[in-house]
């Protein structure tokens, strides 16, 4: 009686991710993928088929193609957005792992007292909205703005740098307003780590750069992981940081898509868009958790 | 004592709360930025007890995504023509009850017979304002630079040999491709109305030569761009580059430094101009459709339509409205252009779903350096 109470209460348990992922993802994954499937028409809702139920998803599977997902290889931009947001993302990710990995390892090896108020203040920003943030750096990174005064000012530079509507701003508005998210999982790992382990290790002769080498950052590797994906997944589709700090230069995925929505209000592109940047995500991490699962067994 | 107190004040909360949702009638609008005299608004609801909610877009790309999703409680929207053209045939408005709108009687034959090009007898839409898009441009700026500017032309935006001596003080042009190319187009001798796409290509082309010395591609902030000396030049719409004018204007007056003095023109160049009409139109979704006929009716009262069009400085299509329009404002041909000018310029028929395609591929390119 009581161990089949336990494994209701499990099911439970283990049943609201799930059930959660079904409504908040599976669904509106689904629904995107039909739309992607779908033709741009000059209607309400402006494509079409337009399914009504499961019967009449039968009965208008002929009209489904392929089209729009053809018409991503054929024309040059949609590879060249997703080529160049990848690799924003991904060299600010390997930016921000360089700043974070210092910040997080002086919190972790700070006084226990101090920590509390140093995650706190690595939170704190997210006390004011996002957005907000980012239009503050477009007052921060003007031709007259706070950054160029000081340059200028300090003299730095003779002349203000652009800034603004430049590459350079997509990277600092990206760096900036993703680095929590990076300095929160290392933290976090690095916090929980043995000291011993580093007493043993010099102990053994090491010196203390071999001692972190050998020691520390292999165990903290879990946070780095962590850390690069919450970072770098919303990163290839940030539409916000793009359009406000970067110029019409700054072509990202997000913006393309964007395009596709509101220029061409072409839904069904738009979704096929939306639904390759999820595989391009989706699938290499599924591959690469799978192998770590893998490696984990072995190691056993 | 304080148990008491706490209930008695939710009560009372309640008892407002319902009582103001049973009396309180709401619109909902949804029109262009910089594009009412808010007073108008107030005065709306002190007349008909009206409470307007208004919401501002900057592009017509934004406002038709929101229609075409659906649900967008927006109880009157105002979209220009060639974009109400398409929307039209997708069913998303409610054809109007003219008996519900008596001051139709007011409205401007010559601007009701264009807007039924794109609104077929004029079944959905009345007009709010129209207006040309043409050149605003920073008087002592651009005569410093270039002494014998072209104040009539195209030129002076499109001709690299005038453009790229404003770089320095600063070029804007609207983030619309449906006015800004064929704009491109009409200058190079190409019907402006061409949805070729060979035709669009070859505006994006030569747009390459002009490119460098623009700034920045936005349809809102050039107005406080222009009026506070950051930019020099612009491609925008007339009511705006007015507004700029008038806002430098009251600046100067603080001024004493006589260099620091900002004077605006505009320009409706010789080669002739993009005429757009932005008008009232009711959502089929919307729920308010009563509050919103009156609210469209009251807008064509002759002296409310002339308070609003002296104040944007865009002309309205209200015949009757012209006798209450300040007369500096109805006698600036920059405003309300002349018959001859009118006739000069041009209207745009919708971009079907592939050449509006082809125009967003050659905007990238265009906005691209």
């Amino acid at each position: 009686m009581s161990t089949e109470k336990s494994r209701s209460g499990r099911f439970l348990l283990v049943g609201i991710p799930y059930a959660w992922m079904l409504v908040f993802f599976l669904v509106p994954f689904l629904i995107v993928a039909k739309i992607s499937l779908s033709t741009s028409v000059m209607a309400l809702p402006p494509y079409a088929p337009v399914v009504e139920s499961l019967t009449d998803l039968w009965r208008k599977i002929g009209e489904f193609s392929f089209f729009n997902y053809l018409r991503l290889v054929q024309e040059s931009i949609y590879v060249e957005s997703y080529l160049s947001s990848l690799w924003i993302a991904f060299s600010s990710t390997v930016i921000m792992l360089f700043i974070a990995y210092p910040l997080a390892y002086g919190m972790a090896r700070a006084p226990k007292a101090w920590r509390p108020t140093l995650l706190m203040l690595v939170i704190l920003p997210f006390w004011t909205s996002f957005l907000i943030r980012v239009y503050a750096w477009i007052g921060i990174l003007a031709d007259e703005g706070l950054l160029n005064w000081l340059l200028v000012s300090l003299r730095v530079v003779d002349e203000p740098i652009t800034f603004l509507a430049t590459q350079r701003a997509v990277y600092i508005g990206i760096i900036y307003s993703y680095l929590p998210f990076m300095v929160l999982p290392l933290y976090s790992s690095l916090e929980k780590m043995d000291e011993t382990l580093l007493e043993a290790a010099q102990d053994l002769g090491c010196t203390s750069f071999q001692a972190f080498w050998r020691v520390t950052f292999p165990l903290s590797i879990p946070g780095v992981i962590a850390g690069s994906f919450l970072v770098f997944i919303p990163a290839v589709g940030e539409f916000v940081i793009p359009d406000l700090l970067g110029g019409s230069d700054t072509v990202m995925i997000g913006k393309t898509l964007w395009e596709e929505f509101f220029n061409n209000r072409d839904w069904p592109a738009a979704s096929a868009v939306a639904i390759t940047l999820l595989l391009l995500l989706v699938v290499p991490i599924v591959i690469f958790q799978n192998a770590q699962a893998k490696a984990q067994e072995a190691g056993r | 004592m304080k148990k008491h107190l706490i209930a008695s004040v939710f009560v009372s909360g309640v008892a407002m709360a319902t009582g103001a949702a049973a009396q309180e009638k709401v619109v909902n609008v949804y029109n262009w930025s910089d594009y009412i005299d808010e007073s108008i608004l107030e005065d709306f609801t002190k007349e008909t007890g009206i409470k307007v909610k208004y919401d501002v877009f900057d592009s017509n790309e934004l406002l038709e995504t929101k229609l075409l999703a659906g649900k967008t409680g927006y109880d009157v929207v105002v979209p220009s023509g060639n974009f109400l053209g398409r929307q039209i045939q997708t069913g998303v408005f409610t054809p109007l009850d003219k008996s519900k709108l008596p001051n139709l009687k007011y409205m401007w034959p010559v601007v009701t017979d264009i807007l039924a090009k794109y609104d077929p007898g004029n079944k959905y839409s009345v007009n709010y304002m129209w207006g040309t898009t043409g050149i605003g441009y920073n008087v002592a700026k651009v005569k410093e630079r270039i002494p014998d500017a072209p104040l009539d032309s195209w030129k002076l935006a499109l001709d690299p040999e005038y453009v790229l001596k404003l770089k320095d003080c600063g070029v804007m042009m609207l983030d619309a491709p449906d006015e800004i190319v064929p704009a491109v187009m009409n200058y190079l001798g190409i019907d402006p109305d061409s949805k070729k796409p060979e035709d669009l290509k070859k505006a994006a082309e030569y747009f390459k030569k002009i490119r460098p010395a623009i700034r920045k591609f936005h349809s809102s902030e050039y107005i406080n761009a222009l009026a506070n000396g950051d930019v020099c030049l612009v491609i925008g719409w007339s009511g705006d580059i007015k507004q700029a004018a008038s806002r430098a204007e009251e600046k100067n007056k603080t001024v004493t430094d006589p260099k620091k003095k900002v004077e605006i023109g505009y320009i409706i160049p010789k080669e002739g101009a993009y005429m757009f009409f932005d008008n009232f139109v009711i959502p089929k979704d919307a729920k308010n459709v009563e509050e919103a006929y009156a609210f469209i009716n009251y807008m064509m009262k002759p002296e409310v339509i002339a308070k609003a069009s002296n104040y944007v400085k865009y002309p309205n299509g209200n015949l009757e409205s012209q006798k209450y329009v300040d007369k500096a404002v109805l006698e600036d041909k920059s405003v309300y252009p002349s018959l001859e000018t009118m006739k000069k310029l041009y209207v745009i028929s919708p971009f079907d779903q592939k050449s509006q395609r082809v125009l967003t591929q050659v905007w990238r390119d265009m906005k691209r350096k």
